[in-house]
């Protein structure tokens, strides 16, 4: 039963055994450490639909392989997936081997995106509007653009059974999936689940934020005082979680810890946050709450820092109220210079990126970072540098004010 | 073990604004007129859809919800008739009322309209339109329209997320996440969706709408209604057909004693309604079909589903209503309720069916 549940608890911790990784910076763990640790930029001219009447014409797009990673997928599944059910498929497969994990009866999925395969859903309409009419493959686009089917295609993949769960937080969406799966394993309901959060590059979606006038007609700089905008990118990243007790058992490499969750709403205005970042605020006090740290614990925050003036402003404020007097000691990057927003997909990305960083113990910069913003109290990490980090701490905020701090640890 | 009461029910349907109005639809159990509905270049699409409300709701006023599209004042003006009283009890900045959010097809009317704006001349594209295409607006708009900045989750999936969201609603209020929450279910029309059901069959009508479960820990109202439980979600996938998920859902029920209450998913449809009659063919209670009454609303269908199930509790003599969704693409899933009045609740959990 998904409820009543007779044995709660609220005490298992959770830990990561895979992870996998697909961005514009490439396929995989070692690509994509590589890439963020050189601050690489990852932007170019996009090339998935027409751009010549938008006012912004680059995205960071991700290089699909000619060929998917065989798996219990039947053929004509494999043909029909689109860029965003084959983002996820490859990072799950990457985190599914590295866990070893095999296929059960019930295995939880969480997912987190804002679009599915929002490519087929462009397809049916472009298609649906033409004449004469044609309902050629319309059905099946209907079933595939819907996120719940990239959720099948895993469970077909790896050959698993189990409640998927799609959290569509807008850009919360991937860290909200993260922390849901979180708080399935703690409080018991869940031994092991799998969670990621995906999202491709979209001609709706891409208008959308050039309509928005969100999107930089140059180099997207988190926090940096002239910054004017941000980039999208593309992408997936899948987590196995587990109790600490099931990796154990199983004698699982431990990537790292996921030890505190924290979700708040801003109810200022759709799409703009509170000024001074008050729910943001109130997202990273309820995860440290949650991890039992305090803020001077923290080594290292990825921030959402997405490069718009609002967002920036507002984060940086929470940050500064949030850390206090340990501001002036806390590095602060945005990956989002390198990769672009991937939107649903960013926060499970930045998730990865965080476990790189404790594992490797590295701090990925801004590196188009040029003016810092004055309002920032704390230092953002311009270049490749080596830290000692045992805590760090990830944001992700969404339109709508969906707002999500996940915490994550070092395991020695 | 903690129970938790749904205390608060609100509706929208093909059948009017408010719970009354579904109420004697489901009672009277004859199918709501579908009207046309234009497309280009085919004007035969059928919609049971909303009637115009009998007058402007006073929510309809507030500075988030002037420009919306229908789901958000339907998703709105449900969740507002479920929490009743304590949704202006709410101070500014509570964080005491979680909000989940279900959708399936979500904000369809401006998504259509946005994309047909890019490909038209994505230069002029309207900036106004494209935030109200995200999934999770409607239940933002709710939020800032409460004064809520607790924990929100907009769940997308076919039908049977509506019952996923009961059993998470029910966890935050047990882990204390949150004191109370409020699920609503929300479609709105529009020509793609309801040509989208037309594909899976010619005799399909979609319709749209929203309804709203007010869930808290302490029960309100007499009877008191328990949400007494929600099956796993059992998937349809290359592992497991429809036919047998839908055999798994009902199996993991326990329906000993008392007389209860069916409401199932069936819309009329025998090509899509076969795995879930052959599910329960053995049910000799009672039993009501919603859809058939008022079209294939997705999400919010299976939220009247829910509302049927507990009207029928609080208003009648039965002890226990379950809710079957066989859904579209997704899961076959089940929720029980239970009077907390009547004898059962010890005998629910007995015996299951053969």
């Amino acid at each position: 039963m998904l409820f009543p549940v007779s044995h709660q608890t609220d005490s298992h911790r959770v830990v990561v055994t895979g992870a996998g990784i697909v961005t514009a910076l490439g396929r995989g763990w070692r690509a994509n450490a590589a890439g963020f640790r050189s601050g690489r930029l990852a932007m170019r001219p996009v090339t998935l639909f027409d751009v010549s009447r938008q006012r912004v014409k680059t995205a960071a797009e991700v290089d699909l392989p000619p060929v998917l990673p065989p798996t219990k997928l039947r053929h004509n599944a494999v043909k029909r997936m689109d860029r965003a059910a084959k983002m996820l498929l490859l990072a799950t497969h990457e985190a599914w081997n590295q866990a070893g994990w095999e296929p059960t009866e019930n295995l939880p999925v969480v997912l987190g995106t804002t679009s599915g395969g929002m490519s087929l859903g462009e397809d049916y309409y472009r298609q649906a509007i033409q004449t004469p009419l044609s309902n050629r493959r319309q059905p099946s686009r209907i079933l595939h653009y819907q996120p719940q089917r990239q959720g099948l295609d895993l469970a077909e993949a790896f050959g698993f059974l189990g409640s998927i769960t799609i959290i569509a937080n807008a850009c919360a969406s991937g860290a909200n999936a993260i922390g849901h799966a979180c708080d399935l394993i703690r409080r018991g309901r869940a031994q092991q689940v799998l969670t990621a959060g995906y999202d491709a590059l979209s001609h709706l979606v891409f208008s959308g934020f050039d309509s928005l006038q969100a999107l930089s007609p140059g180099q997207c700089r988190p926090f940096d005082a002239h910054r004017d905008g941000l980039a999208l990118g593309e992408g997936a990243a899948a987590l196995t979680l587990e109790t600490l007790e099931s990796a154990r058992s199983r004698d699982a490499e431990i990537l790292g810890e996921i030890s505190g969750y924290g979700a708040a709403t801003d109810s200022h205005h759709l799409t703009q946050p509170h000024p001074e970042g008050d729910a943001a605020f109130a997202s990273m006090t309820a995860a440290t709450t949650n991890a039992r740290v305090n803020a001077d614990e923290i080594d290292y925050i990825n921030a959402h820092g997405t490069g718009t003036q609002l967002n920036d402003s507002a984060e940086a404020a929470a940050i500064n109220r949030w850390a206090s007097s340990h501001a002036g000691n806390l590095p602060v990057s945005s990956t989002k210079s390198s990769i672009g927003h991937l939107l649903g997909g960013a926060g499970a990305v930045e998730a990865v990126v965080c476990l790189m960083a404790l594992r490797e113990q590295w701090l990925p910069p801004t590196s188009t970072l040029e003016t810092p913003e004055p309002v920032c109290a704390f230092p953002i990490v311009r270049k490749p540098t080596d830290a000692k980090l045992n805590y760090v701490l990830s944001n992700s905020f969404g339109f709508g004010g969906a707002n999500a701090t996940l915490i994550l640890r070092r395991w020695s | 073990m903690s129970k938790v009461f749904v205390c608060g029910e609100g509706a929208v349907s093909p059948a009017g604004w408010g719970m009354d109005a579904l109420r004697k639809a489901i009672a009277q159990g004859t199918a709501l007129p579908a009207k046309d509905v234009s497309r280009p270049g085919n004007p035969t699409l059928r919609i049971r859809s909303v009637p115009p409300a009998p007058a402007r709701p006073a929510f309809a006023a507030h500075s988030r919800l002037r420009r919306t599209s229908p789901i958000a004042h339907y998703a709105v003006s449900a969740a507002l008739e479920a929490l009743g009283a304590d949704a202006s009890a709410l101070g500014p900045n509570s964080s005491s009322l979680g909000i989940i959010f279900c959708v399936m097809s979500g904000c369809i009317n401006y998504s259509r309209r946005f994309y047909d704006e890019t490909l038209n001349n994505p230069a002029t594209a309207s900036p106004v339109v494209f935030p109200e295409t995200v999934f999770n607006s409607p239940a933002s708009h709710l939020a800032s329209l409460l004064g809520t900045t607790a924990i929100n989750y907009t769940l997308v999936g076919d039908p049977g997320t509506v019952l996923q969201g009961l059993a998470l609603a029910a966890d935050w209020l047990v882990s204390e996440k949150v004191e109370g929450c409020v699920v609503i279910g929300a479609e709105e029309r529009d020509w793609l969706t309801a040509e989208a059901v037309s594909l899976f069959s010619s005799q399909a009508e979609a319709s749209d709408g929203a309804g709203a479960l007010y869930l808290r820990r302490k029960p309100r109202g007499n009877p008191a209604i328990e949400l007494h439980g929600v099956t796993q979600s059992h998937l349809f996938c290359k592992n497991q057909s429809r036919a047998e998920a839908a055999l798994r859902a009902r199996g993991e029920l326990c329906l000993n004693g008392g007389e209860q209450l069916l409401c199932d998913s069936l819309q009329g449809v025998s090509r899509l309604d076969r795995d879930e009659v052959a599910a329960w063919r053995d049910w000799t209670g009672p039993r009501l079909s919603v859809k058939k009454v008022l079209g294939e609303g997705l999400m919010a269908a299976a939220a009247w589903q829910c509302l049927a199930a507990v009207d029928a509790l609080r208003h009648g003599n039965l002890s226990a209503a379950t809710v079957s969704v066989v859904g579209c693409n997704q899961q076959a899933i089940a929720g029980q309720f239970i009077r907390s009045d009547s004898k059962l609740d010890s005998e629910l959990l007995g015996e299951k069916p053969s």
